[in-house]
């Protein structure tokens, strides 16, 4: 398997020496089977307590209707179609990394994409409370399904995309689970085989009895390419049709053919975003910084770089398009965002999204990890207040002025809005604990091939080009989790 | 000697073992299964397993979802109960595509990874089939069955000859079960 070496000039996917397939197992598995340390427990209060208000604000919405919202005949869909929108797109990274990074054979995804998966099913729970709770009378919830019924046989109208989104979220948020489930089971029998007594019991459950034999890895191994290639058209199908709920509408500002690649690009954005904010925080406080290195960090913020500039060219088309269409309404729709009662949002909006992110073309910004931290923070922010803009500002000002108004949230909207962030950060708190954080079979693959102490010995064997190993050295200097002075010998 | 069902040969590098199994093979000597903690390429063609057929599986089944979801739109929207949208004709062809793309992605997936588990014997709570428990973590094994290969001495040596870091004598076919 490692019959070749790879090319020095790529950088290593793990950092440190001394690293074995041992180690891998024991370093991953700390947080699991060691008692949580202070920074998860306040962490996880803090998270647990924002959980709870999610569920007074939710509850309370069942309870009064979504009258408790400040939702108005002129503004009739607005946090919650928001929050809707900004969750699903935050899940899209993590399917994005296990599936379109595999078929790409992109190495450093095997790092991250357990956690990002974990994510995506978190995000689309969030999401998809969003969903039910707008729906007024959400124990009527089952009748966006097509069933028998009394009423004729009555059946949804299929032509409709707030019928193809319930497919589409739903598909997406049960292959997503099944993708994650079983790219977790060696992992979990990893568990089960260290562990005794109760903690053996429970794992052994989950494991499905899972064993490592050639047959079992040889069909994983088609189970996962096979699913990774249906779920990236399915990624891009879920964003495209979340979108379509707004572009086949006539509403200025929604109507637009652009909204598809713009919607899955913002997706892709955000996610990755999210995944950045989680990540930089999880490695330093759970002690991985030897496997989500330096790489990965730089590579994320590329990708984030990448999306953020198409997604700013998708600005620069829409607002093209409205002065090109002629159309007073669409053209006063985009003008309303610089120069009407809500500007401030259009600034965060284009503020956010397009201005800062431009800052990562820079490799200090890029490699600074307090500074991505931040920049993953302001272009979540920058997305939610896109999805608002989106939204809130195409509906206030409709076509008769004498019906023009504001939306204000009230506590309750505000509070279903951080409350679904706590249960977000109280998920992946306890997914955290009790779950393998990065896929240990993955990482062990890359073990021989791209970790540093494998390169290491690749330049000590002389073999190598003077300058290729210069250059490599050279690109170490980024990474926190290595020792500078074992290279300045060599 | 004669109360021993498996011998294991536990090797804490993946090259050594395939290694090892070459060096089995040379030797005649049959090989069980092999278990690592990480997949292994290029392993089934050494061992003569043939190519899982999972994907035909997939197909057939991303194909049903395609039929079913089309079936039920069609039935439901064209036949059953006809909703007249400012006169446009009912069966509207490219309205259908979403769902039936979605269903196709639903079927695809699980029918697959339900015919893995299926195929695999993998279900929720199933008693683990272990030899070894570092299988999992740091070592790969390969399992001969000592009833079939009776030369124990040779396996031994062949097996340490090749870099196996134990060689183990299981009385017992899986120790998970104690």
């Amino acid at each position: 398997m490692s019959g070749h070496n790879e090319s020095i000039l790529r950088e290593p996917l793990i950092t440190g020496d001394n690293i074995t397939y041992a180690k891998i197992t024991d370093d991953i598995l700390g947080p699991v089977e060691n008692k949580p340390n202070k920074a998860w427990w306040i962490g996880f209060t803090f998270a647990s307590l924002g959980a709870l208000l999610w569920v007074c604000a939710v509850s309370y919405t069942f309870w009064t209707g979504i009258g408790a919202w400040g939702l108005n005949k002129t503004v009739g869909w607005a946090w919650d179609i928001t929050g809707f929108v900004w969750w699903v797109g935050i899940g899209h990274a993590g399917t994005l990394i296990s599936a379109v990074l595999l078929l790409f054979r992109q190495n450093w995804r095997n790092s991250i994409n357990r956690s990002a998966e974990a994510m995506t099913i978190f995000a689309v729970i969030c999401a998809a409370t969003y969903v039910v709770s707008h729906m007024g009378r959400p124990w009527l919830a089952y009748w966006v399904l097509p069933l028998p019924n009394q009423f004729g046989s009555l059946w949804v109208n299929f032509n409709s995309p707030l019928v193809w989104d319930m497919f589409a979220i739903s598909t997406y948020f049960s292959v997503s689970l099944l993708f994650w489930y079983t790219g977790l089971l060696p992992d979990i029998a990893t568990i089960r085989d260290r562990a005794t007594g109760m903690r053996k019991k429970i794992y052994t459950i989950f494991s499905f009895g899972w064993t490592g034999s050639v047959k079992t890895w040889q069909r994983f191994e088609a189970v996962s390419l096979i699913l990774a290639g249906i779920a990236t058209p399915l990624v891009l199908s879920v964003h495209t049709i979340v979108s379509m709920d707004f572009a086949t509408s006539v509403i200025p500002g929604w109507h637009t053919t652009i909204f598809p690649p713009y919607f899955v690009a913002g997706a892709i954005f955000s996610g990755f975003a999210m995944v950045q904010t989680l990540l930089l925080v999880a490695r330093k406080v759970l002690g991985l910084e030897n496997y989500i290195t330096m790489f990965h960090i730089e590579s994320m913020n590329k990708i984030i770089l990448l999306t953020g500039s198409i997604v700013g060219v998708a600005y620069l088309t829409e607002f093209f398009i409205a002065w090109y269409s002629g159309s007073e309404y669409e053209q006063y729709t985009f003008l309303n965002r610089f120069i009407g009662p809500y500007w401030w949002a259009g600034c965060m909006m284009y503020g956010c999204n397009v201005l800062m992110t431009q800052l990562m073309w820079f490799k200090k910004i890029r490699t600074n990890i307090r500074l991505s931290w931040c920049l993953s923070i302001v272009v979540n922010i920058g997305m939610w207040f896109e999805r608002f803009v989106i939204i809130v500002l195409s509906l206030h000002r409709d076509y008769l002025p004498s019906s023009w108004a504001m939306f204000y949230p009230t506590w309750v909207d505000v509070s279903v809005f951080v409350g679904s962030i706590g249960l977000f950060f109280t998920l992946f708190l306890l997914f955290l604990r009790v779950l393998p954080s990065i896929a240990i079979a993955e990482v062990k693959l890359l073990l021989k091939t791209s970790s540093e102490q494998a390169k290491m010995q690749q330049i000590k064997s002389g073999h190598e080009n003077k300058e290729y190993v210069a250059e490599y050295i050279e690109s170490l200097e980024k990474f926190d989790s290595v020792k500078q002075e074992d290279y300045a010998k060599l | 000697m004669s109360n021993i069902k498996y011998i294991l040969g536990s090797f804490g590098d993946p090259d050594e073992m395939m290694h090892g199994i070459d060096k089995l093979q040379e030797n005649n000597i049959s090989i069980f299964d092999v278990y690592t903690p990480m997949p292994i390429h290029g392993i089934e063609a050494k061992l003569g397993i043939k190519r899982s057929r999972i994907d035909i599986a997939a197909f057939c089944f991303g194909i049903t979802g395609t039929c079913a979801a089309f079936a039920l739109i069609y039935f439901c929207a064209v036949i059953d109960w006809k909703v007249n949208i400012g006169g446009k004709p009912s069966f509207a062809f490219p309205d259908f595509i979403p769902i039936m793309f979605e269903l196709t992605v639903l079927f695809c997936a699980f029918g697959m990874v339900l015919t893995y588990y299926a195929s695999t014997h993998l279900f929720p709570g199933r008693a683990p089939r272990v030899m070894d428990l570092r299988a999992t973590n740091d070592r790969f094994v390969i399992a001969i069955d000592a009833k079939e290969n009776v030369a124990h001495l040779e396996i031994d040596s062949l097996l340490k000859g090749a870099g196996a870091l134990e060689v183990k004598y299981n009385e017992r076919k899986y120790i998970s079960y104690e």
